[in-house]
């Protein structure tokens, strides 16, 4: 094999690849964006907390399908998150504890008891799917799914899009517009939980975080403004699916973390080069101009 | 922008079990300029809060005499803005006019050109395109009060307008603050400087020791008050004259 057609063979010969791939640029369209807004809200913790929070869910629903499904474990990681980003948010009103706090404290519990539900009804390989997913294993409805997620992700950020930018810059002004900052943030933690729920077939519910959380840090040293920091995040997403499944094809590694760390491997790269990266230093921005 | 005063009647708000202010009773009657003074916790900015329903009384109530929630403008301390968030010094301002515009609709050209006069009553012309990372403090306030203007509101509430910024800022923004005014709407502000009290708000509250007490500004802010409200000596530089 060509080195040139090395880079499209492996996509072209074989179904289960075309799907990864197909897999990975929805994931990366969906999540890029999100996780940008998580970065700038400073709700990174709280993303990966999510991504814990959604396993006894999914658990709960690979017990009921009785094997891995999608839909119903994607059923319940959703209403898992859900119940996860409200109580913590309950408590946070309620206690003096910051939501990162009660997030980190829920999420901890989230994750031990998905494992304990796994773990009494399947076997460790059942465990490891769920936990680093099976990206080369995703089926058609799978995609299906997935795309849907995305679509809908997509359009539900561009109706939300300036309540959603106003709260975050300036919570207070908003609330005392009388819009409700609260609705939108709820919204806003749904369509983390479903992107997450995207993931996690293919990464698993420990890694589909970093789709959303590594692309997006690597395109926040890149550009400072808003639209183009989304559209980059999504690119580098897709790009470090298409590359990872590649290294992960050549070098007969595991899919998964391939596309993450290629992810990573932007992201040190960005943070070696750009112009906001390590060479900027700790102070101001090295974009801001006087 | 008739209407009625804002009455608090024997209102007392109390956070986290423990009482903010209790039993407080008055008026800011429409039109007025109002400061509300007090030390570091005496519950300033609750009390615009709770005018503005953010935060539940635990007594009394508050009347707004026929205002509704779009009749107020609000302008928060500027340290709880996240200033680092890409977002342009113009679409921060379009952002006032969220009454217009609500959630979803565009802004249309008048809007825009309202935007761009707005910028331009404060000095930010220039600053239209940048990012609000790139403004300093002053300008950020500056942006701030801009934004205000475009809320075009009847009650314009200010939390510490003037904090930590140049004289030369100061005076700009205040004069802007006399226009709204002299506009005939009205005004509430929470201050520390107690010479622009005395120089520029005929009414002020002082918050102390959990109560308020309420009236113009030259009868109620006497060394005597100013010591029990601060727990200082009266010999303190701000108590008689310029800060």
């Amino acid at each position: 094999m060509s080195m040139l057609a090395g880079l499209w063979e492996p996509f072209a010969t074989f179904g289960f690849m075309r799907r990864a791939l197909v897999a990975s640029i929805t994931l990366g369209m969906g999540a890029g964006p999100v996780g940008v807004l998580l970065q700038l809200r400073r709700m990174s913790l709280i993303g990966d907390a999510m991504s814990h929070a959604i396993l006894p869910g999914a658990a709960i629903g690979f017990l009921a399908a009785g094997g891995l499904s999608l839909t119903a474990m994607g059923l319940g990681g959703i209403a898992a998150g859900l119940g996860v980003a409200l109580l913590a948010g309950l408590v946070s009103r309620r206690t003096h504890l910051a939501e990162d706090a009660s997030f980190a404290s829920f999420y901890l519990t989230s994750l031990a008891l998905g494992v304990l539900i796994v773990s009494a009804r399947g076997s460790n390989i059942d465990l490891l799917h769920v936990l680093f997913g099976t990206i080369l294993a995703i089926d058609g409805p799978a995609l299906y799914l997935m795309a849907g997620i995305t679509t809908l992700s997509v359009c539900l950020l561009s109706f939300i899009w300036r309540p959603l930018v106003m709260e975050c810059v300036d919570p207070g002004f908003m609330r005392m517009t009388g819009s409700r900052g609260a609705l939108y943030h709820m919204v806003f933690l749904f369509l983390v939980v479903i992107n997450l729920v995207a993931g996690f077939e293919a990464l698993g519910t420990l890694m589909s975080v970093g789709m959303m959380m590594v692309p997006a840090a690597t395109a926040r040293l890149w550009t400072r403004r808003l639209v183009p920091m989304m559209a980059l995040s999504a690119t580098v997403g897709m790009l470090a699916g298409y590359t990872g499944l590649l290294v992960s094809y050549h070098f007969r590694l595991a899919a998964g973390p391939c596309i993450i760390l290629t992810c990573s491997a932007a992201y040190l790269f960005s943070l070696i080069t750009s112009p906001a990266g390590i060479r900027a230093g700790g102070g101001s921005s090295p974009f801001r101009s006087h | 922008m008739s209407h009625g005063a804002i009455g608090l009647d024997d209102a007392g708000v109390t956070l986290h079990g423990t009482p903010v202010w209790q039993h407080v009773t008055g008026s800011f009657a429409p039109g007025s300029m109002t400061a509300i003074a007090g030390a570091n916790g005496a519950g300033k900015s609750t009390l615009l809060r709770a005018i503005l329903g953010e935060v539940p009384l635990a007594t009394g109530r508050i009347t707004l005499g026929g205002l509704r929630a779009q009749d107020f403008g609000y302008l928060p301390q500027a340290r709880i803005i996240d200033r680092a968030f890409p977002i342009s010094v113009t679409d921060m301002v379009l952002g006032g006019a969220w009454r217009q515009t609500g959630a979803f609709g565009a802004a249309s050209r008048a809007v825009r050109q309202r935007a761009a006069d707005a910028l331009c009553r404060v000095g930010l012309e220039k600053q239209a395109g940048r990012m609000i990372d790139a403004l300093s403090a002053g300008q950020f306030q500056r942006l701030l009060f801009a934004r205000l203007l475009m809320t075009d509101a009847s009650v314009i509430m200010l939390d510490e307008p003037f904090t930590a910024l140049d004289a030369p800022t100061t005076q700009d923004l205040l004069a802007l603050v006399r226009e709204w005014h002299a506009q005939g709407r009205t005004i509430i502000a929470v201050l520390h400087d107690m010479h622009q009290i005395r120089t520029c708000f005929p009414h002020v509250v002082l918050l102390s020791g959990g109560q308020a007490i309420w009236g113009e500004t030259a009868r109620i802010l006497t060394p005597g008050t100013l010591q029990r409200a601060y727990d200082t000596p009266q010999a303190t530089p701000w108590a008689g004259g310029p800060a």
